[in-house]
Formats: C-alpha cells, structure tokens, sequence
C-alpha cells in the first residue's frame, strides 16, 4: 500500500496552521490512492503534539531527542534522511514555509528525490503526480508533473489548502529511537528575537489604509498617511514598502508580518502578491485602488478602484473630509 | 573574506501587462524590461559590504544567455570583483535541481568562504537553489537569512520566520546563505558606473568545462517539467467602483459609513 506522509510543522509548543492544511490535502490525496496518511513528528516533549496528530492519520511516527528541541535544518535531515530511506513513503509533503523551505530542498537532494516546491494544487495521476505552482509573483499558474517515478516530495503553500472537518483515523503513535549520535553540528540554534513592538498597534484598528510598492518613493508616504488620518484610520502597508525602510516593521501585514481583521482594508497600490493576502483575507470589508486592473488584489477585494492613485486618493480623502465638515 | 553570489536576470512583471505565449509554456517577454531578481540584488549588496568590511573578493555567477551579462555588469558596477557567466544550449529548461548542478560544478572552480544567493526568483519562484547547492557542495547553510553578524570563523544569522519571528543561529565557514529582501538597501547603479565595468572581462563557461554530460542538465538532467501555463482562476471578483473620481470618492465615503462605522 502507498504511503503518505506529512512531516508536521510545529513551534514553540504548538503544531503550525500548515499542518492542518497539509494533513487535509493528504487525506485527499490517500483517499483517492488508497494509501496511508501517516505524519512524522519531531522533536522533544511534544507528546502532546503527537496525540492532537493522531485522529488525522494512520500513524504518528514519533521521534524525540533533545537535539530536535529547537528545529535545526541538519538535525532534521539527519533523523528524516534515517526514517524516510527506511519507510520510503510514496508522497512526502513539507510546509512551504521558513521551516520547509530551509530543510526540504537539501533532504530531497540527499535522498535524491524529485521536489516540487511551493504548490497551491496537488493531485495523483496513477502512477504519478502533477501540481499546480504561480510563477512571476501569482500573475501566472503552471502545471507541472514530475518526470521520474516516485517516491515523490512537495512543499505546499501556506493557506492556499483549506483545512475540512473528516472523520477522525484509527491513529496509532509509534515512537521511535533518534538516530541522531553525538556529533558536532556546524549550524546551532542559539534563540528567537521577537519583531520590535510597534508605536501603533495595526491589528486593533477598525479601519487600515494600507500602502504597496505602487507608492514609488518615500516622500509619497505622507499623501497616504493623511488620508487615513482622514478616515480615522491607521497606516499599515505591504512587505516592499518594509524593504525599502519607507515605514517600520510594525506596519507589515502579510505573512511574516502582522495578520489583521479590520473592519474595513483599503490597499492602496498593493497588487495582492499571497504572502500579503494571507495577512488580510479576514478584513470585513476591502477596497482595492490599482491601476493594474489585472492586479490579483482584485479577486480579494469586495471593491475595486481601478485608478492612478495619486490622482484618485487626494480626491477621496477631500470628498470625506467635505462631507465630514457639513 | 571571499565570497560568491549567485545572480539570476529576470523579466519585471508586477506592473506589466502579461500574456501567454504561443507555446502555452511560458509568457510572452517579447515587451518586457529585465533586471537582476530582486532577491538577488539584496545578496549582491550584503556580499559587498562584507567585503568593504572585511576585505577579500566577491565573484558573481549567473547562469544564463549572453544577455545576463546586464545583470552580471551591474553587479560589477555595484563592487563585485568578477564576473562568471555559464552558458550553454544544454542547460536550458532546466529546474531548479539542476541549476543547483550547473552551479555547483562553477563554484567547485573557486575558492570561497562564503555563497550568497536570492531566497527565490522573481520568475519561478521555486525557492530550492541555494540550498541544493549548498547540498551538493557538502556546506551548511540557512535559508531566508535578513542579518548577518561575522565572528570569525563563524556567523551569527538571523532568519525571517512568520509573524515577525526571528530565528539566530551560528553557522560555521564556509557556508551558504539564501538572501531575503530589506536585509540592506541596495546601491543605487548610475550609467557612469556600468559604462565604468564595460569592458571588464566576463567568462563564460559551457557544459564540457564544468565537466557535466547534456544528459544531467536542462531538460534532461530536471526532476520536474513545466507543462502548460494558465491565468490563475478569477475569485469572487471586485465590484468595480466606476465613474468621476468624485462619485467614486462618495462612494468610497458610504462604504466606510456603512462597514467602518465612519461617521
């Protein structure tokens, strides 16, 4: 029988939103095989982990080892190098994530096992799979088979699986012993360091006027920043405007920054690129003012401005503050 | 401290208008302007102050055609000391494992204490090169790398997790760092500066001088194969807000009236 099996991402105590995501899609996937669904499980005191696993799958294969307490991509090669020679499992399903993308890469090369990397669609084809990838920033998707028999490796993308409620899976844990000896490693874990605390808190605001790279130099910032003062609104933007150092950190919405409900969003030339939407996609209401009107920010938002901003924004913020006055 | 970096020439597509080609396996580029992957420009810049710290040399390599020497001239421009361009009919369709290869064989020519690449492209996005490479050389590496502190024989480097988390870990030399964006602010490159680098050397090296048979390049020597391209299913689209822009400034003002609770 095939196997499939999802290395679960978890940190700091708790099992990450890709998991669940993972481990939906690769009910799926072993339903319409009939193989396995089994998951692997790193790391040390995470029995707790391993019983929340367990109603989703067949086995939890369960390694613990103070060398796995904090993810570390060489010891994880090492023990999933170990176990997946060992199991040689079908389909092997890795988060497209910081963690995914550090490790998954150089293991399916040790293994010598074809890797397809941040897919948002994946099906199995007989023998085979194929996948759905975006090239050139979501503007385009392309699907892609694997030229090779398996065993086969795929890295998914975060939040692009939706997470159903199944029947729960006999799940059984099987603990196994750490392969991992007593060898120096040439990259160690030293800590985590918590982004910087922000002056304004975006995540409690009501409104947030958000701003993209289509704002095209700092000195552009102000024009944004007074129309959500405007509005009562709070300034936030997306990750280029971060990169370019035109505001802090603290304003990131997206994946690696901050993930926000307002109750309206308006994203000011922000073309929806999914690191961003994943941030934003609970906001009650969103406008969306582009002048792309092919712009992915379209399909998320309930409003659509097709516009030059710097011509439509001016006008908006005096047409509120007219109607503000009277 | 020496140091490679790896650089790839992309087209610019987020304000561009795209089609699909006639291949139906890729878009038309026929209209389109190229750079260097932003990515990329992130690790060009970070090798470079590196080495006006720390001494020692910068090598930029690109797989590509004749036409990545743009972006290989701008690195030049930029700081980096030399330039390698790896060209052959051979290694074209190939994915990212055997870019990884391709590469591999080129930086096994040079000595280094330290490999630099972009976390992803631009174009395919695959997000896997650095590390296959740091594989194949038998190195260590950290991917998603947004600071790095030299100690030594050793670095300090933090990686961009979600949420705003970072991770540090040391990591010993030499080893390789896959780059994400905003870990420095890139250089600006005037025209003066290129025409400066124009006639510097760039080698050029095909399949037989990295001693790679056709068959583990390209098409061939790839895991995955790119079938066809499509536009990405339109959701729940938006309601278009159309007319003067005071009539859609009204209707902007109802909006967050009614949903934002303005007043």
């Amino acid at each position: 029988m095939k196997e499939i099996v999802v290395i679960a991402e978890h940190r700091r105590g708790e099992l990450r939103d890709i998991t669940w995501e993972m481990l939906c899609k690769g009910r799926q996937l072993a339903e319409s095989a009939g193989a396995n669904l089994n998951a692997i499980l790193l790391g040390k005191g995470v029995n707790h982990l391993a019983e929340a696993l367990k109603p989703k799958v067949n086995k939890v294969f369960l390694i613990e080892d103070e060398r796995l307490e904090s993810y570390n991509s060489e010891t994880y090669e090492r023990a999933l190098v170990r176990l997946i020679t060992e199991r040689k499992p079908w389909l092997t399903l890795i988060g497209h994530t910081a963690t995914g993308m550090d490790f998954a890469p150089s293991l399916a090369a040790r293994l010598k096992m074809p890797l397809a990397t941040d897919c948002i669609g994946i099906e199995i084809e007989g023998e085979t799979c194929s996948v759905i990838r975006q090239l050139y920033g979501g503007k385009i998707n392309a699907s892609v088979s694997f030229v090779k028999q398996g065993p086969y490796m795929a890295t998914l993308r975060p939040g692009a699986f939706p997470v159903l409620e199944k029947d729960p899976l006999p799940g059984e844990i099987v603990p196994l012993p750490s392969p991992l000896a007593a060898e120096t490693l040439a990259r160690r874990f030293l800590q985590y360091v918590e982004a910087a605390v922000a002056e304004v808190d975006i995540t409690q605001a009501d409104i947030l006027v958000a701003v993209g790279r289509g704002i095209k130099d700092a000195e552009n910032i102000p024009l944004v920043k007074e129309f959500a003062d405007s509005i009562g609104g709070v300034l936030a933007c997306s990750r280029p405007v971060v990169d370019k150092k035109w505001l802090p950190k603290g304003c990131q919405v997206g994946t690696s920054g901050k993930t926000v409900r307002p109750k309206v969003y308006i994203a000011i030339g922000i073309s929806g690129a999914f690191q961003h939407v994943a941030g934003m996609k609970g906001a009650g209401t969103v406008i969306a003012i582009n002048k792309d009107p092919k712009a992915p920010i379209f399909n998320v938002a309930h409003y659509g401005i097709v516009a030059d901003l710097f011509k439509i924004v001016p006008v908006i913020k005096d047409k509120i503050k007219g109607l503000r006055k009277s | 401290m020496n140091i490679i970096v790896c650089i790839k020439r992309v087209p610019e597509t987020t304000d561009a208008d795209i089609s699909i080609d006639k291949s139906g396996k890729d878009i038309d580029k026929s209209s389109l302007v190229f750079d260097l992957n932003e990515w990329d420009s992130y690790a060009i810049e970070e090798a470079i102050l590196l080495k006006e710290k720390l001494g020692g040399t910068v090598t930029v390599i690109s797989m590509g055609g004749e036409e990545s020497n743009e972006s290989l001239r701008k690195c030049l421009a930029m700081g980096a000391d030399d330039a390698i361009r790896l060209t052959d009919p051979a290694f074209n369709g190939s994915d990212g494992f055997a870019t990884a290869r391709v590469l591999a064989e080129a930086v096994r020519k040079i000595p280094y204490d330290l490999i630099l690449t972009g976390t992803q492209a631009e174009d395919d996005g695959y997000g896997q090169v650095g590390v296959v490479l740091a594989e194949l050389l038998g190195i260590p590496h950290a991917a998603v790398v947004n600071r790095i502190e030299v100690q030594d024989k050793r670095l300090k480097v933090h990686r961009e997790l979600e949420g705003g988390l970072e991770e540090v870990v040391e990591i010993d030399l030499p080893a390789l760092l896959t780059i994400q964006t905003g870990i420095n602010e890139p250089r600006y490159v005037s025209i003066m500066g290129i025409r400066k680098v124009a006639k510097k050397e760039i080698k050029s090296f095909g399949a037989p001088e990295l001693n790679l048979k056709a068959d583990e390049v390209g098409l061939s020597g790839s895991d995955i194969r790119l079938e066809k391209v499509f536009l990405p299913p339109v959701g729940e689209a938006a309601e278009i807000l159309e007319g003067k822009p005071e009539e859609i400034a009204l209707k902007v003002s109802e909006i967050l009236r009614d949903k934002g609770g303005l007043s």
